[in-house]
């Protein structure tokens, strides 16, 4: 290696690596000390406690709940949203058919795009205030508005624990929609066109357009996408804590990590307990973008 | 400092000194008074200000010394401190620099800076992101008021400070035994209704169950809710209708078993009755859709007329003058007998002292910190607040000579019809985590089909395991 070649990389990289370590390392560092620690969050010398805190989470009902609540959403968030999202790209960016060699979208795509994009613009805590009226339980609401128009009885979206998790789940994936669209819509424009032209020479249909030409050569993005959506799976928190009844009730039925770390630490000021649940959530995480992308693994196929 | 005289840690280099002081000092009435003198633990600041005792300056304030006070931003706002407490504090103290500060989230904003050892001298710890109380006491953060309870009051000549209270007080802010925090806004707690309304309709406020049942029966066949409170947030006003019935029942020694965290405290039978009886109103009278809204939907659907009763405590008629009608007459009403054999008359109500104000023990000015109490707990400075939030404070007869709104008035003859047969609970301070289980289990009670039996082995099981729990602080009362 030439002189003054390390003394360049690292003044590069000595700036960036100092924040990562500042801003990241550290604090998930902090957060595995804090979680064998009894710290309540007002003094400054927390006590050494070992594992006592994550055997109490083993026995923790609530904890358990929350997981499993994070397995709903990770099945039906992802699954759903890459579903419609995937509909929607091919309809808007293929779904015209050819028209004089080229693939066209349905009729006012360009329109559709913009609109489907909007809930993504919107921050999450203004979504979860939007729904608060769309799901409220009266006739205010805007779905029970019409419910109740046409004589039927007001579904209690948020205050009926059978249906209140599933409320949360549909406006995950409101909000989701929109931007995988868009990044299945770029996918599917980086596909060649001469592979599409080949398949409607062949006589290929929209449903064999779609699952052997598209879902194919989507793989990778699609890929990505499942990740992403089950990272945000494993968050929901901000919906939660906003659109929920009593903070993820009623009664812990739409309670997930994310509420579970916030009430622990800010409100029964427990952090070290909350830290606990957080490194918890850190390997559910690490386990499930791991395994994904070990399953999903898949030669991609050569253009 | 420690607060738990159960555990062993407890002596401290400084309470040992404390005590060998007092034992030495045996003409002292007080141990706490000597807390100043002594000083000088291992963790406490050494640079803390103080100045010498005088008769007119019998907390030892500095004079030159600055003051920092944080006040919760919320229902009553924070012109009280601004237009009334600092001005006083700053004519007897011209030198002081008074540094004010209001926070919307005071954990969010002062954690830190306990954590970090520099806190503010005077904090209003209040709304729905107030620090734990006790957390801060258990890490020694807080104040001991004593000296401040004993010293001679700023404006009413010949009485101590803790003489011129609403007997409880004291007790409200103590933990095990010891004074740390005021509670200086006093609420009643009741059944509020639009008393013209009910004029209108030749309805009179009910006595015994069988009186709030029948006239239920006519407000709902008015097309009116006859009782609804909010479950997606103010499910606690709810638990205390139904512990307030508990202890009319069983008298308040049922409300003093559940603080204490005694064996069976929940699944007592004067619990057990009050919640059955609330759960038939709940199935009955109640509006299942009110689960899902919040205390301020449900609050402006009472101003509407679209709500009988509400259960509330006195702050309500502040928090919804922006939307309350003109012809809207706000009144309360003790929360009727449930049995003829109740142990408390139908007058008797739940009312407390609310609203924590503390001083940090660690801050640069503490006795700062608690002048400025003393002047909070002034004649003047308890009209004042009074005056600027419609809210009645700890200080008896402060209120004399003021012009009060009606819903105050009505709060007010509630509390003289009472006397002395008024209590309140603890336990929702103490234990946050029976807090949320509690308003989960009223919900279910209310709205979701629960049942009594239900309601209270739940609570029952709940308490236990707080109980059981060794990284949680007991408290004792």
């Amino acid at each position: 290696m030439r002189y003054g070649r390390y003394p360049f990389i690292v003044g590069f990289l000595a700036a960036p690596v100092a924040i990562y370590v500042t801003f990241v390392i550290a604090p998930y560092a902090q957060a595995f000390y804090l979680a064998m620690t009894n710290w309540r969050g007002v003094s400054a010398n927390p006590k050494f406690i070992g594992l006592q805190n994550f055997e109490r989470l083993l026995q923790d009902d609530i904890f358990w709940k929350a997981v499993r609540h994070h397995g709903l959403l990770l099945l039906a968030v992802p699954l759903i949203t890459i579903a419609i999202a995937l509909f929607f790209a091919f309809m808007l960016n293929v779904g015209g058919g050819g028209r004089r060699g080229e693939m066209t979208g349905v009729w006012g795509s360009r329109f559709y795009r913009v609109v489907f994009f909007f809930p993504q613009v919107l921050a999450v805590v203004i979504v979860g205030v939007i729904f608060s009226r769309v799901y409220a339980p009266d006739d205010s609401g805007l779905l029970n508005g019409a419910l109740t128009a046409v004589g039927l009885e007001p579904v209690l979206f948020m205050a009926d624990p059978d249906i209140a998790l599933w409320s949360i789940v549909a406006v995950l994936i409101w909000q989701a929609v929109g931007f995988y669209v868009v990044l299945f819509s770029a996918g599917m424009s980086s596909v060649p066109k001469e592979i599409y032209e080949a398949a409607t020479i062949d006589g290929a249909n929209r449903t064999n357009m779609f699952f052997r030409v598209t879902l194919p050569l989507l793989w990778d993005t699609l890929q990505v996408a499942w990740v992403y959506l089950g990272i945000a799976a494993f968050d929901a928190f901000a919906i939660v804590q906003v659109l929920s009844v009593d903070q993820g009730g009623p009664d812990g039925a739409t309670t997930v990590l994310g509420m579970e770390i916030y009430r622990n630490a800010f409100s029964y000021s427990q952090f070290g307990y909350a830290s606990a649940m957080g490194v918890a959530l850190f390997f559910l995480t690490i386990t499930f973008a791991a395994l994904t992308l070990r399953v999903s693994k898949r030669e991609t196929i050569e253009l | 400092m420690s607060v738990n005289p159960e555990s062993v840690s407890d002596l401290t280099r400084r309470t040992v000194l404390r005590r060998a002081a007092a034992a030495g000092l045996l003409a002292t009435p007080a141990a706490g008074l000597l807390t100043g003198c002594v000083g000088g633990g291992n963790d406490e600041p050494t640079d803390q200000a103080e100045g010498e005792k005088t008769k007119d300056n019998p907390l030892g304030v500095k004079a030159d010394a600055e003051l920092e006070v944080v006040i919760f931003n919320g229902g009553l706002g924070t012109k009280y401190a601004t237009d009334v407490h600092v001005p006083s504090y700053k004519a007897k103290f011209p030198q002081a620099n008074v540094k004010f500060s209001q926070a919307e989230e005071i954990a969010t904003v002062l954690q830190p800076r306990f954590t970090s050892n520099t806190p503010p001298d005077m904090v209003n710890n209040a709304g729905s992101k107030l620090m734990d109380q006790g957390a801060l006491v258990q890490a020694g953060q807080v104040q001991d008021l004593t000296e401040l309870f004993e010293a001679d009051s700023l404006d009413i000549p010949g009485k101590k400070v803790k003489d011129t209270l609403i007997p409880g007080t004291i007790e409200q802010g103590s933990f095990n035994g010891k004074p740390y925090v005021l509670n200086y806004a006093f609420t009643v707690y009741g059944l509020w209704y639009d008393s013209a309304l009910f004029e209108k309709n030749g309805w009179t406020a009910p006595k015994t169950w069988a009186e709030f049942t029948a006239l239920c029966d006519k407000i709902k066949a008015a097309g009116i809710t006859p009782y609804s409170y909010a479950g997606a947030n103010a499910a606690y006003y709810q638990y205390l209708a139904i512990l307030t019935s508990a202890a009319k029942i069983g008298g308040p020694d049922v409300l003093k078993n559940i603080d204490n965290l005694e064996p069976g405290a929940w699944t007592n039978d004067a619990v057990k009755q009050a919640a059955a009886a609330w759960a038939e109103i709940g199935a009955k009278y109640g509006n299942k859709a009110h689960l899902g809204l919040k205390h301020t939907e449900v609050q402006l659907q009472q101003n509407q007329g679209k709500v009988a009763f509400y259960p509330s405590g006195s702050w309500l008629e502040n928090e919804q003058a922006k939307d309350t009608p003109p012809a809207f007459k706000y009144a309360v009403m003790p929360v009727p007998s449930v049995t003829a054999a109740d142990k408390l008359p139908q007058t008797s109500i739940f009312a407390s002292a609310g609203e924590m104000y503390f001083v940090s023990s660690k801050g640069k000015n503490p006795r700062g910190g608690m002048e400025y109490l003393r002047h909070m707990l002034s004649k003047a400075g308890a009209k004042g607040f009074t005056e600027q939030t419609k809210v009645l404070t700890v200080v008896q007869g402060a209120v004399d000579g003021v012009a009060v709104s009606p819903g105050l008035t009505s709060g007010n003859a509630m509390l003289t019809a009472a006397g002395s047969d008024y209590f309140s609970y603890r336990w929702p301070d103490w234990y946050k985590k029976l807090d949320d289980e509690a308003r989960a289990a009223t919900n279910e009670l209310m709205f979701n089909g629960g049942s009594a039996d239900r309601f209270c082995e739940r609570m029952q099981k709940a308490a236990d395991a707080v109980k059981n729990d060794p990284s949680i602080e007991k408290f004792k009362r």
